[in-house]
């Protein structure tokens, strides 16, 4: 028999205090979600590169201008960003570094290399056209 | 992608009557695989086609192992891609309808995007 009382649901994001694990779950989706977005570029840009030369570098310059560099740096944070924690979800599915001790450390661990790969890869490619 | 479960589950009929599984571990090889294949691509980014000229870029597509590289991270990248957007839409698309929708046209539009950037390496790569 279907009775139409309403059944108590388990709390939800707004009830909790953000906390760096949680936080850090969510952003992985969010970057996920974001990269997504870039796979669309980066497809636009090898098409406009297999048109030929003239819409290779409409598309470069595109991405060079400062609307493009600034997705082009969200995009490399992001993908910096769930590249490490995917690696922290892996270790999890494997079963390693579930207890919170563990899970907080590897959490930092994620930030520090994201920031890390971050600014190499701009730095990097700042010097490759000589600060332009 | 099929028979991922090892036989024994399946034997004692263990765990999902549907594909749970699959699409589970597909998402998890794919993610491995992306690792090296991303940071591949990020170097090359930063080191080649940051500076280079299209007749360089042509070139250095052309090379072999450039080409299988690319393709393959392409194929990989787009199905990771779509495995976890599709996550995305089956937490938080509760209208069934809208849903079924959502996840039919994301897999065309996901498949039609990766033959597009394959066939546009193949051209580049085969001098179409």
């Amino acid at each position: 028999m279907i009775t139409a009382h309403k059944q108590p649901l388990s709390p939800h994001l707004q009830i909790y205090r953000p906390q760096l694990t949680s936080m850090m779950s969510i952003l992985h989706r969010a970057t996920g979600v974001f990269l997504s977005l870039g796979t669309l570029v980066m497809a636009y840009w090898l098409i406009a590169a297999a048109k030929g030369p003239e819409a290779y570098q409409q598309a470069q310059s595109l991405l060079g201008s400062w609307v493009g560099l600034l997705l082009l740096f969200g995009w490399s944070f992001s993908l910096f960003y769930h590249l490490c924690n995917g690696i922290r979800h892996l270790f999890w599915d494997a079963g390693l570094g579930t207890d919170i001790k563990t899970a907080y450390t590897t959490g930092k661990l994620v930030w520090v290399v994201t920031f890390i790969l971050t600014a190499l890869t701009w730095l990097l490619a700042f010097s490759m056209t000589g600060g332009g | 992608m099929d028979n991922l479960r090892t036989p024994l589950s399946r034997v004692r009929l263990w765990g999902s009557a549907r594909e749970g599984t699959n699409t589970f571990i597909a998402q998890r090889l794919t993610a491995i695989a992306l690792v090296p294949l991303l940071l591949w691509f990020v170097a090359v980014v930063i080191f080649l086609i940051v500076k280079a000229d299209y007749v360089t870029f042509v070139s250095w597509i052309r090379s072999s192992w450039n080409t299988e590289l690319l393709i393959l991270m392409i194929l990989v990248l787009f199905h990771h891609t779509h495995a976890g957007l599709h996550e995305v839409v089956e937490d938080y698309v509760h209208n069934e309808i809208i849903k079924a929708i959502t996840m039919v046209s994301m897999k065309f539009f996901v498949i039609g995007i990766t033959v597009a950037s394959v066939l546009a390496v193949l051209r580049i790569a085969l001098g179409g």
